[in-house]
């Protein structure tokens, strides 16, 4: 039986090709994310690992999470108290700031939203366990107020090489400094920062610089003597440390910063396994299909099979032998293309900033036995439902002239799809509106269950479309629309597969394009409705900009008032919880309207709070909230409780005083400005006061709507890219099933050439075909796409996301560019059935 | 060569037609220098035993299949000078075909199947010749059944009325009643020799049975790749002389 079924598959090299592509894709799209997870996690762990001593001697609580700014430094004299340490080798203080970019030869600022934009001294320190930390390759150290060392990465990117000028930007007061370049840094190892940027200057220039030149350090290396440990070395620091100073191992350290950082990333690669397991389901129709029409074209060798004493789990086992092998083989090719795929995916996250450009590709085992298991596992599940339809095939079938292959009915197909959706409906509504736990979990299966519900009721539900589009094509086109029509007609299941596979792919793509017309809609009105002033002052990159702009700003002609507003984060019962600030005497300017209390009651110490939030961590007036901040646990007295306001970032709201004594640096994020009636040119004036920082900028309020909207593009056009995938695969299955179709139909081909059918009027024949099934792909997308669409929208409604949109001209262009993949899926199969010889194709048996 | 005086010019004309397959000593003589005349308005029957030619001269007369050498004549056009598009309009507008297996397009009713030359085409029917196609198939309400919902017998008679509706130059019919029963192949037989006797249709019949080439006005036969020898007004007996005596030396060397 083995040999009957490998003889089978090599008999049939085509169909063998068509049925691997769609597991080769949807194995390569998972077997790329895995790798790029792990080429992410370790260069990550290994960046992390070089930034940091054996033991590091910091401020207590100084880092409330990683990449924020904390005014709290050590002084520098307690080097010597480490110093005498009987287990340090050397000790190392660090100056390291954020915020501060490099400004590129070409006038853009390098980095971007997403990696950190470092600043500090240069130091030489190794980093924990011998580890060699960031060495000068090119050039040498910096010397002086005007020298400066940039990681090589960064060197590059803004096209610099030694001794040019660098312009640099801070946050800070001084807000432009420029410096020669003297030397270029990198890991010995060819490590990068990953898409970070690092500036160095020495000691004496970075405290003068970042520290406003106090003698003091950010934190300090302590280097272990061998045989000391980083415990032993940690205990001993501890000891001589003064209040408000922690010791904490290199180990530790590194974790903590590597733990906040990977728990981002791995929500990124979860989003991506989202995207992979589309893939996979989307692969698993196709090969359903593909097993389905293979076994239906071989019904006849498999009667014989049986009549010549097959049992009937032999043939069943003679098709999932088949299955294996197309799984390893589309496994072992998806594995391969799962690299160039890899590529493909850092250089997406590359538009994020997050630069892997260097790093070697990592192939973990665990890589290799997730693309084999999901490739064969996905593949003979897919092939087990046509499989076990051909045990029912019986042997006296072989005899018969033609011979169909015993179908499910299809009403019980309705009813498993109708009840499919039905669970489907209820898992997304007990997770959207129920409040269950793990609410994500429903609403994917809940989408799921929905998609593949109308999978299987599709046969019977699309009859109506497959109808009305015969009669179209008749109309139309004539005999050949009319043929045309009549073979989507011929085996709705095989039809709509098709279309499923693409219907999912189309699904999601519209509920994006909903969900992201409609969160744009959502900020266009909230900025529409809750824009105060005239301008908008803020940092490209939504960092902090120094507080001296905002007091520059108000001095500038034809400007009435300012209004800053700044945050931070801190801990509240030990989760992030940022909180905001402004100066207690512009708080009437926000307009606040108060549910107890009032709003000029403010001070410093004391806060505001969102009604609901206070309501639900049961706060009210008067009572205290205890915050833990960079200087250690705050507590403030609430004096009053503000209804949701859109430009109060924050449930917490207090002075711009209290900020700064919790241990943030005096910079605003935003600044809103209050024109003289009457002033004109006041933006152009504006803007010549952040001329010299580039990521500091002036918006009125389309400029600051469009700023706003700008991410939800990108996120959009990520998901867009990704979904591609699912897309292509369905494509492949379209072409999948036309060429196997037109195998299966060669006689009846052969006969339309005779009979004077030309080459022409086939191959719009087989388009034809193509497009019913895209588009029927398309229209059902757009149906659930516009359903899961606002069903989305209206579940998150009340978190400011209130507007529900459809964009019409979108969702057009996406079912035209359907009616265009039609078209292209058609090309091969259409040129293949035109091609057909038509004696030997009227002779086929 | 010709028996029978034609009175009008021949419906197709085969002219030196050689086509041979394989080569050395494998090399087979489908069709070894064949020269003829279909007349037009005849009903002809190309007979011959197995591995003689016939289908490869049928295939060749109706553009189906092109020969080595030689020309074939459909009308005045010589098919060796015609490309593909040309061909594939020939067959549509100047020949109908009557398969061994029916050969239907399933998804359309018998109706549309019939309609299938002249909708491709993009011809209206002649009503009246419609009509009358139509009431010699003698389906009646089984019209707008598909394929799979008739018998053998009026699958074929619904080919048969495919082929005649577009009133085609000349109607190829290869071994059309080799899948039927005795009387439903009588029907079939009737049907092509009314087409002749009534319309003056040209048809030309593959076949290898004597009772179906009694129905037809000349007989040709071939063996190894050339006509041999022909009959015109046979009988059965006659064909089955002649036929014992082509295929006689045949068996013998085989």
């Amino acid at each position: 039986m083995i040999r009957a079924a490998l003889r089978s598959l090599l008999g049939r090299k085509l169909r063998l090709l068509l049925s691997t592509v769609a597991i080769v894709l949807g194995v390569a799209f998972l077997a790329g994310i895995l790798m790029f997870s792990d080429t992410l996690n370790r260069s990550f762990t290994a960046l992390f690992a070089s930034t940091v001593g054996d033991v590091v001697v910091r401020p207590q609580g100084g880092q409330i999470e990683l990449g924020q700014v904390s005014t709290q430094t050590l002084p520098a004299s307690l080097a010597d108290d480490l110093r005498a340490l009987p287990g340090a080798a050397r000790v190392d203080g660090n100056v390291t700031a954020l915020n501060v970019y490099v400004v590129s030869a070409a006038g853009k600022v390098v980095g971007g939203a997403g990696p950190p934009a470092f600043g500090g001294n240069w130091s030489d320190a190794p980093a924990g366990h011998g580890i060699e930390g960031l060495v000068i390759q090119e050039g040498h150290e910096p010397h002086g107020a005007d020298e400066v060392v940039l990681d090589s990465g960064t060197a590059h990117r803004a096209g610099y090489s030694l001794g040019d000028t660098v312009p640099i930007v801070t946050s800070t007061d001084r807000l432009n400094i420029s410096a020669t370049l003297v030397g270029i840094a990198g890991f010995a190892d060819g490590g990068t920062l990953n898409g970070a940027t690092y500036v160095a200057f020495d000691t004496a220039t970075a405290q003068h610089l970042f520290l406003d030149g106090a003698d003091a350090y950010t934190d300090f290396w302590i280097t272990a003597r061998s045989g000391t440990s980083q415990t032993e070395l940690a205990a001993e620091a501890e000891a001589v440390l003064p209040d408000g100073a922690e010791a904490v191992t290199g180990d530790v350290a590194a974790d903590e910063s590597a733990s906040g950082l990977l728990d981002r990333i791995d929500f990124l690669t979860t989003f991506l396994l989202i995207f992979a397991g589309i893939a996979l389901v989307v692969s698993a129709f196709i090969i359903v299909n593909t097993f389905s029409i293979l076994v239906a074209q071989r019904s006849r060798e498999l009667a014989l099979l049986r009549a010549l004493g097959a049992s009937r789990r032999q043939v069943i086992r003679s098709v999932e032998i088949e299955a294996f092998v197309i799984g390893v083989l589309g496994s072992t090719l998806g594995l391969g293309l799962g690299i160039l795929l890899a590529n493909a995916i850092e250089a997406l996250v590359a538009t994020f900033g997050l630069d892997l450009s260097g790093q070697p590709l990592v192939l973990a085992p665990r890589t290799v036995l997730a693309a084999y298991a999901v490739g064969i596992v996905v593949t003979m599940v897919a092939a087990w439902f046509p499989a076990r339809r051909t045990g029912r095939i019986q042997p006296v079938e072989a005899l018969r002239d033609d011979i169909a292959l015993p179908e499910s009915s299809l009403r019980r197909r309705l009813v498993l799809g109708v009840a499919l959706v039905a669970l489907g409906v209820m898992a997304l509504g007990a997770g959207l509106f129920a409040g269950v736990p793990h609410a994500g979990w429903f609403v994917g299966l809940g989408v799921l269950g929905t998609l593949l519900g109308v999978t299987a009721a599709s046969p019977v539900l699309s009859r109506p479309f497959l109808r009305a589009a015969r009669s179209a094509y008749a109309n139309l086109f004539g005999p050949m629309g009319n043929l045309a029509g009549q073979n989507s007609l011929r085996n709705p299941r095989r039809t709509t597969a098709t279309a499923s596979a693409l219907m999912i792919g189309l699904t999601l793509a519209f509920t994006v394009a909903i969900l992201g017309a409609s969160a744009k809609a959502s900020v266009d009105r909230q900025v529409e409705e809750n824009f105060i002033g005239d301008f908008i002052v803020s940092s490209t990159f939504g960092q902090p900009f120094s507080a001296s702009i905002a007091e520059r700003m108000a001095d500038v002609d034809g400007v009435k008032s300012i209004l800053r507003e700044r945050y931070g984060i801190g801990r509240y019962d030990h989760s992030r919880q940022g909180v905001g600030a402004t100066a207690a005497a512009d708080i009437s300017a926000f307009g606040l309207t108060m549910d107890a209390g009032r709003a000029e009651d403010l001070a410093d110490d004391t806060v505001l709070l969102e009604a609901d939030w206070a309501r639900s961590h049961g706060l009210d007036v008067g009572d205290s909230v205890k915050v833990e901040m960079p200087t250690g646990n705050q507590s403030w007295t609430v004096v009053g409780l503000f209804q949701d306001n859109p430009i109060v970032f924050f449930p917490i709201l207090t002075t711009t005083g209290t900020l700064i004594a919790s241990g943030f640096p005096d910079q605003d994020n935003y600044v809103v400005i209050y024109a003289e009636p009457g002033t004109t040119g006041l933006q152009a004036r504006l803007d010549d006061v952040v001329a010299k920082s580039p990521v500091v900028s002036v918006k009125n309020q389309q400029e600051f709507a469009a700023e706003q909207r700008a991410p939800i593009d990108q996120i959009i056009a990520i998901i867009y890219v990704l979904l591609v995938f699912a897309v292509v695969i369905a494509v492949l299955g379209i072409v999948n099933t036309l060429a196997l179709s037109i195998i299966e139909r060669t006689r009846e081909i052969g006969l339309l050439r005779a009979i004077g059918v030309s080459r022409r009027q086939l191959r719009q024949m087989i388009r034809l075909e193509s497009v019913v099934i895209a588009f029927l792909g398309a229209v059902q997308g757009v149906v659930l796409g516009i359903g899961f669409g606002i069903t989305l929208m209206y579940a998150v409604r009340d978190e400011g996301l209130d507007v529900i949109s459809i964009p019409v001209v979108q969702l057009l262009v996406f079912l035209v560019l359907s009616l265009v993949v039609g078209v292209l899926a058609a090309v091969l199969p259409a040129r293949r059935a035109a091609r057909l010889d038509v004696l030997r194709a009227i002779s086929t048996e | 060569m010709t028996a029978v005086p034609t009175f009008r010019a021949p419906a197709a004309r085969v002219r030196n037609l050689t086509k041979t397959y394989g080569a050395g000593e494998a090399l087979i003589r489908a069709l070894d220098d064949v020269t003829l005349d279909l007349g037009a308005g005849e009903f002809t029957a190309v007979m011959g035993p197995s591995g003689s030619g016939k289908s490869t001269l049928m295939h060749c007369c109706a553009a189906l299949d092109t020969a080595d050498s030689g020309s074939v004549f459909v009308g005045d056009q010589d098919l060796s000078t015609l490309k593909d598009k040309a061909l594939t309009r020939l067959r549509r507008d100047e020949i109908g075909f009557v398969f061994q297996s029916y050969n239907l397009v399933p998804t359309l009713t018998a109706e549309e199947n019939i309609l299938l030359p002249l909708a491709i085409a993009r011809r209206k029917p002649d009503p009246e010749w419609y009509d009358s196609v139509i009431s010699t198939v003698a389906l009646g309400d089984r019209l707008r059944h598909k394929p799979s919902e008739l018998s053998g017998g009026q699958q074929q008679r619904v080919a048969v009325a495919r082929a005649l509706v577009s009133r085609p130059r000349i109607v190829f019919a290869d071994e059309p009643t080799g899948n039927l029963d005795s009387r439903s192949g009588a029907e079939v037989l009737a049907l092509l020799r009314r087409s002749v006797d009534e319309h003056g249709q040209t048809v030309v019949m593959v076949s290898h049975d004597p009772v179906a080439a009694a129905w037809t006005d000349r007989v040709v036969f071939l063996a190894d790749g050339r006509v041999v020898d022909e009959v015109s007004h046979p009988t059965r007996e006659q064909v089955l002389e002649v036929m014992a005596r082509v295929s006689g030396p045949q068996s013998h060397s085989a």
